[in-house]
């Protein structure tokens, strides 16, 4: 499957846009662990706003400037969103609440625990009637969903806006499911070229086990400080692909699943 | 996209919830108008009606794979090995290769009654107990690992969960894989399962009925939750040539469209504007016309806002001719596994030729304009549309036809 990406944007810890992490992927720049800061979603009216939590508000912010950067109109995009623990700030609560014969489950809590929240807030505040599709694939949703975006870019012929997102556990259920840092990519993949495109990507499946294609960095320090990140938090297993974008040149990059692999061909524009 | 090029066929399939296990049992049920709803007793929880799976406490996974244990797993498990589809999958590994064959699930809430229990059992210095495995039972993924696990499959597999359209965007995920040449197959399905969060959360929401659900009828008011399971072999059209008696159900998958209602999280549009462009998109997509479709398996939930939203939209689209019905009164509403169990209702009614009227309803809503049915119609039926809306504004309609 070919796609081009047309826009890219970064929101992380440390990497406060695509800018910033072209930088530091590059070596220009030194990689520092700030937590980063998330917008608010100007998009949605002020009573819509004041329910969403800090990953509705970072998944917003990363398709927002993926589409800007695109110079894509967000109601006309079709949209795949991506994490592995979704809003896993609301579940622990209504969680604790559940385990607590006292506690009342607040019901804005409850419509917000879906795992689709992000991506309904994001329509809500796009005012887009488009598709939405929206997986969980625990350290591997990024891999899988960047197959499914492109995916349906090529079937549906159609501009397909990808937002992979993960944040930090929290405790108890972090315990059992360790989560680290706040990570958001945001990628607008068009079936066919456009002139600003970053990049053109070969996209395919294969059976076989491997590993990730390691992140390596011209500083070897950041190389070891990023790779922790990649293994922290699993939307920043994006990583190696944007490293390949920010170097230029052709770039084979395969990212592991729990089975098989996405196998990614990288090729400037 | 050309609608030979959409067409996909269901080779094999079955579902299971509160009304059976299985295509002989489902049909059994909905020709007998026999609900599965009971008042519920469900982790202390007592308020309305639930419908829940027979069996689904003493169900035991494999050994193997028995880090997967958690009520939502072992409901997918008893599908896999109702009306032999584990087995047709099976030949169709067999035939196509193991990496050949993707899994596409959809849930909403996975395994999260495991989380509750070890929530419950959290100690004095807040530790979750040793023996909860987050990763095989809540995680979402969890459901479609299983899966590819117990059938040993290599392709890609996905969880989607978009609240209750999740196992109908399902099938939508995997047409994606079939038609992009990354499968030749897929088995797509869902589940989702009794658990505390959904039956407080929607109680919390002042959406469960104290009564069973009674969808369209003027005195509706609110949801009974069910829980289900479902599995469908999805095949690229020209794949095998297929002999012999059906694992479960076999028909086809026509079309697809979704769409957003980007108004509210957990309110439908007014006027079902998104709904409406789901089904124009599932038409476009079939190459239909609105008088090609003969029966239409609503969403049909029971609330207030969501049937009378659907009928709008059904009736903006189609006009007041086209016989409707929801189930949800024989299963309850089964969340994110709705649409593939629904999926399972269609083909029967398609391969049966008859339609099954909403349950329980005295008196259909006056104010509703689509022809909403309330007793079964013996009737060939050729195409079949099935409706799915979930919070988050995600919308989902699936045509489904014959067995080619």
């Amino acid at each position: 499957m070919r796609v081009w990406i047309s826009g890219l944007a970064v929101l992380a810890d440390g990497m406060a846009g695509w800018e910033q992490a072209r930088a530091i992927l590059r070596g220009e720049d030194t990689w520092r662990p700030t937590p980063c800061t998330v917008p608010q979603p100007t998009t949605l009216a002020p009573n819509e706003r004041r329910r969403t939590s800090p990953i509705v508000r970072l998944a917003m912010a990363v398709a927002a400037e993926a589409c800007a950067a695109a110079g894509c109109d967000p109601a006309q995009v079709h949209n795949v969103f991506g994490s592995s623990n979704g809003d896993g700030m609301v579940v622990n609560t209504i969680l604790q609440a559940l385990a607590d014969p006292a506690a009342g489950v607040s019901p804005t809590q409850f419509h917000n625990s879906v795992h689709n929240a992000a991506a309904g807030y994001w329509t809500i505040g796009s005012q887009s009637h488009q598709p939405v599709a929206c997986f969980g694939g625990y350290d591997w949703s990024w891999g899988f969903s960047l197959l499914q975006a492109a995916a349906e870019a090529v079937v549906e012929d159609r501009t397909v806006l990808l937002c992979v997102y993960d944040m930090a556990m929290p405790q108890p259920l972090g315990q059992k499911r360790a989560t680290r840092g706040t990570f958001g990519v945001g990628l607008v993949l068009s079936p066919h070229p456009v002139p600003h495109a970053l990049a053109m990507l070969d996209i395919d499946y294969g059976p076989q086990n491997t590993a990730d294609t390691p992140l390596t960095l011209p500083d070897a320090q950041a190389t070891t400080a990023l790779r922790v990140l990649c293994h922290d938090n699993p939307a920043a297993r994006c990583l190696p692909l944007l490293a390949a974008i920010a170097k230029g040149g052709t770039h084979a990059i395969r990212v592991a699943g729990d089975v098989g692999h996405v196998a990614i061909t990288v090729t400037p524009c | 996209m050309t609608a030979t090029m959409t067409a996909l066929r269901m080779t094999a399939g079955t579902g299971i919830s509160a009304i059976g296990l299985g295509v002989a049992q489902t049909l059994a049920a909905l020709r007998h108008r026999r609900t599965g709803l009971a008042p519920c007793d469900f982790a202390g929880i007592t308020h309305g009606y639930a419908g829940s799976v027979a069996g689904v406490e003493t169900h035991a996974l494999p050994p193997a794979l028995a880090s997967y244990d958690c009520r939502n797993n072992r409901l997918i498990d008893m599908a896999l090995r109702t009306d032999g589809v584990a087995n047709a999958i099976m030949a169709a590994r067999a035939h196509y290769g193991a990496g050949r064959i993707g899994v596409v699930m959809g849930t909403s809430t996975s395994g999260v009654l495991a989380s509750e229990d070890a929530f419950c059992a959290m100690d004095a210095q807040g530790r979750l107990p040793a023996g909860f495995d987050y990763e095989h039972t809540q995680d979402l993924f969890s459901l479609a690992r299983y899966v590819r696990a117990a059938l040993d499959l290599g392709g890609p597999a996905l969880c989607v969960s978009m609240a209750c359209a999740s196992s109908s965007r399902a099938f939508m995920d995997a047409a994606y894989l079939i038609h992009a040449g990354i499968c030749d197959a897929v088995v797509v399905g869902g589940a989702d399962s009794l658990c505390r969060m959904t039956l407080r959360g929607f109680a919390a929401l002042e959406l469960v009925s104290a009564e069973r659900c009674r969808p369209c009828d003027a005195r509706r008011d609110g949801i009974s939750i069910g829980e289900a399971a479902g599995i469908v072999l999805l095949e690229r059209p020209d794949g095998r040539t297929m002999s012999g008696p059906p694992a479960g159900f076999r028909a086809s998958v026509l079309g697809y469209g979704a769409s957003s209602d980007g108004h509210h999280m957990s309110t439908p549009h007014p006027h079902g504007a998104g709904a409406v462009l789901a089904m124009q998109r599932a038409l476009q997509s079939a190459r239909l016309p609105v008088d090609a479709i003969d029966y239409i398996n609503l969403h049909g939930t029971g609330t207030r806002a969501n049937d009378a939203m659907e009928d709008k939209a059904v009736s903006t689209l189609f006009g007041a001719h086209v016989p409707c019905s929801s189930t949800k009164g024989w299963t309850g509403h089964t969340l994110g596994a709705c649409g593939v169990l629904e999926a399972m209702i269609c083909a029967l009614s398609l391969e049966h030729g008859f339609m099954p009227g909403c349950l329980g309803v005295d008196d259909v809503d006056p104010a509703f304009h689509t022809d909403v049915l309330t007793g079964n119609v013996t009737r060939p039926v050729r195409h079949v549309m099935s409706n799915a809306f979930g919070f988050g504004g995600a919308n989902c309609s699936l045509i489904f036809g014959k067995a080619a």
